[in-house]
């Protein structure tokens, strides 16, 4: 995938938490990570790159297409890309086999048969087929995410937006999941990853969006930016997490 | 009573006798509260008349149909009026906001019975509506409907931030939005509130009389005139409407309990 960015400022209230932010992922990146302190704005500019949040300015691109404005054209867009959240955000009053077939039957056109079908291999796939009757609250966190993932990934999403898909989980739990992500990263699946588990990250992502106070500082292939951060905040940030690593 | 030390009290409470305890203490309370009412009466010599009162059992009965006729009639319209207002206090339009805003207050902040006076006696008689039945369903479903809007919006608004994005994330409309994940998980949190304001609609519908409906308090009182009785009446009253309400509140309190472990 190729993504763009010039001049993206996403406004709360008065509260600028994009602010300007501008970089493009060099070629053709398959697992791009935001990485940055908390409240530089990785969240929010995964949602603006997955088409959830309008932005109040700039321009946004991915592979070479402007993201629209407009709600309803924003949602077309959107449709097409799967995303998974901190906090697991599985519909409560349904099992996790109605939570992954329901929107593939609302959103994406399938007939009930082929949805509940589709859910199943894909909960199969993700080790949840024993589970796929029980609702969110009888499973544990590992599970809930993985049936996260499951749902984002049954209509064959372009891009899986994942943000901080483990930072819920116990350890245990966390690689549990953090090898569900490798696996799909190595099938080729399209991810971009918000996160702060930056071992992790630079085993999968082969570029690095680097965001701190709403701007971005660096925009890097994966290895260099590891390898030799140029600005003084990402060597800061990467310094701090690895000394207890 | 002072006797017993307070952690001893707790052991008893959460000990597995509980349940026979319970009958017990149920016993206890009903002989205690039965000698009570006894004494009561001895010292008002009251002269029970049960013949007199019998003669206007289908009377009675009459009544207590129509008050369950009404009770049904207005709970449906509640239910209707209370989504209405919900969902206007939550539409996009500011004017719709401040209208239904205003009616849950006035309505809510004023007596039923101003409410079913000013409503039959110049409202409906203004629109030539004339059948008290009609007018008292419709008014008694507006009051209770008011309340109902709140119990409904409290449980919209607690269906948080976090699932109004899942439901976009994987993309619902705002319309599935609210079919798919909005209404099924507010309707359970409403759940209990509802029934519990479905028993004070059964009872408010005796306010009725006001307007001349003959449902089942207005009959006792035409029956104790009638037959120069008072709590031969009044005491078939109470158990009338406690066969109705007692079932209605203890499913609220299933639903309550429910709700509960739920979450
Ligand atoms: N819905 C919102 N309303 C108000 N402010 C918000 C909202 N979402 C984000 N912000 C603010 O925008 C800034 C950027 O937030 P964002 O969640 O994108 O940061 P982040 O890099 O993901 O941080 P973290 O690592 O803690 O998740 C923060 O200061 C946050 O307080
Ligand atoms: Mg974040």
């Amino acid at each position: 995938m190729r993504l763009e960015a010039e001049g993206v400022v996403k406004r709360f209230g008065a509260f600028q938490a994009l602010d300007g932010a501008t970089f493009s992922t060099g070629g053709e990146s398959r697992v791009v990570a935001l990485l940055g302190p908390s409240g530089g704005g990785k969240s929010t500019l995964l949602r603006v790159l997955g088409c959830l949040l309008p932005v109040d300015g700039g321009v946004v691109r991915v592979d070479g297409v402007v993201l629209p404005a407009e709600e309803a054209e924003a949602r077309g867009e959107r449709r097409k890309n799967g995303f998974v959240f901190q906090g697991y955000n599985l519909f409560p009053h349904l099992t996790a086999l109605e939570n992954v077939a329901l929107p593939l039957r609302e959103v994406h056109g399938f007939e009930a048969g082929a949805a509940r079908e589709r859910a199943m291999e894909l909960l199969d796939r993700l080790g949840l087929k024993a589970h796929a009757g029980k609702r969110p609250a009888q499973l544990s966190g590992g599970q809930q995410q993985r049936a996260a993932i499951a749902r984002a990934l049954a209509p064959r999403p372009r891009l899986l937006l994942m943000d901080e898909p483990t930072s819920a989980l116990d350890p245990v739990m966390t690689g549990e999941v953090l090898e569900v992500i490798r696996e799909l990263a190595e099938e080729g699946q399209q991810i971009v990853l918000a996160t702060h588990e930056v071992s992790f990250a630079r085993r999968v992502a082969d570029w690095v969006v680097f965001l701190a106070a709403g701007k971005v500082v660096e925009s890097a292939g994966a290895e260099a930016f590891f390898e030799r951060p140029e600005s003084e905040e990402a060597r800061g940030y990467l310094g701090s997490l690895m000394r207890w690593r | 009573m002072g006797g017993v030390p307070a952690d001893e009290t707790v052991k008893v409470v959460a000990s597995p006798r509980n349940g026979g305890r319970e009958v017990v203490v149920a016993l206890g309370l009903l002989v205690g509260v039965s000698l009570a009412v006894q004494a009561l009466f001895a010292s008002v010599r009251y002269e029970w008349n049960w013949a007199a009162a019998w003669e206007y059992r289908a009377q009675f009965f009459q009544g207590w149909l129509l008050t369950l006729g009404i009770a049904a009639g207005a709970m449906g319209v509640s239910l209707v009026v209370g989504l209405g207002l919900m969902a206007g206090r939550r539409a996009p339009w500011l004017a719709v906001r401040m209208l239904c805003g205003g009616i849950v207050e006035v309505v809510r902040g004023t007596p039923l019975l101003v409410q079913l006076l000013i409503g039959y006696y110049i409202v409906a008689q203004q629109l030539k509506v004339s059948d008290p039945v009609v007018v008292g369903v419709l008014l008694l479903g507006l009051f209770e409907g008011a309340y109902l809007a709140e119990i409904f919006r409290g449980a919209v608004e607690s269906i948080g931030a976090s699932q109004r994005e899942a439901a976009r994330a994987v993309g619902f409309d705002a319309a599935q939005t609210y079919r798919f994940v909005i209404l099924p998980q507010a309707m359970r949190r409403a759940l209990p509130g509802t029934a519990g304001q479905m028993v004070s609609l059964v009872k408010d519908s005796s306010l009725l009389s006001v307007i001349g409906i003959e449902e089942l308090v207005q009959k006792v009182k035409i029956l104790n005139s009638a037959s120069y009785t008072a709590l031969e009446g009044y005491l078939p009253l109470a158990v009338a409407y406690l066969v109705v309400t007692l079932p209605l509140s203890r499913w609220a309190q299933a639903l309550e309990r429910r709700f509960h472990y739920e979450t």
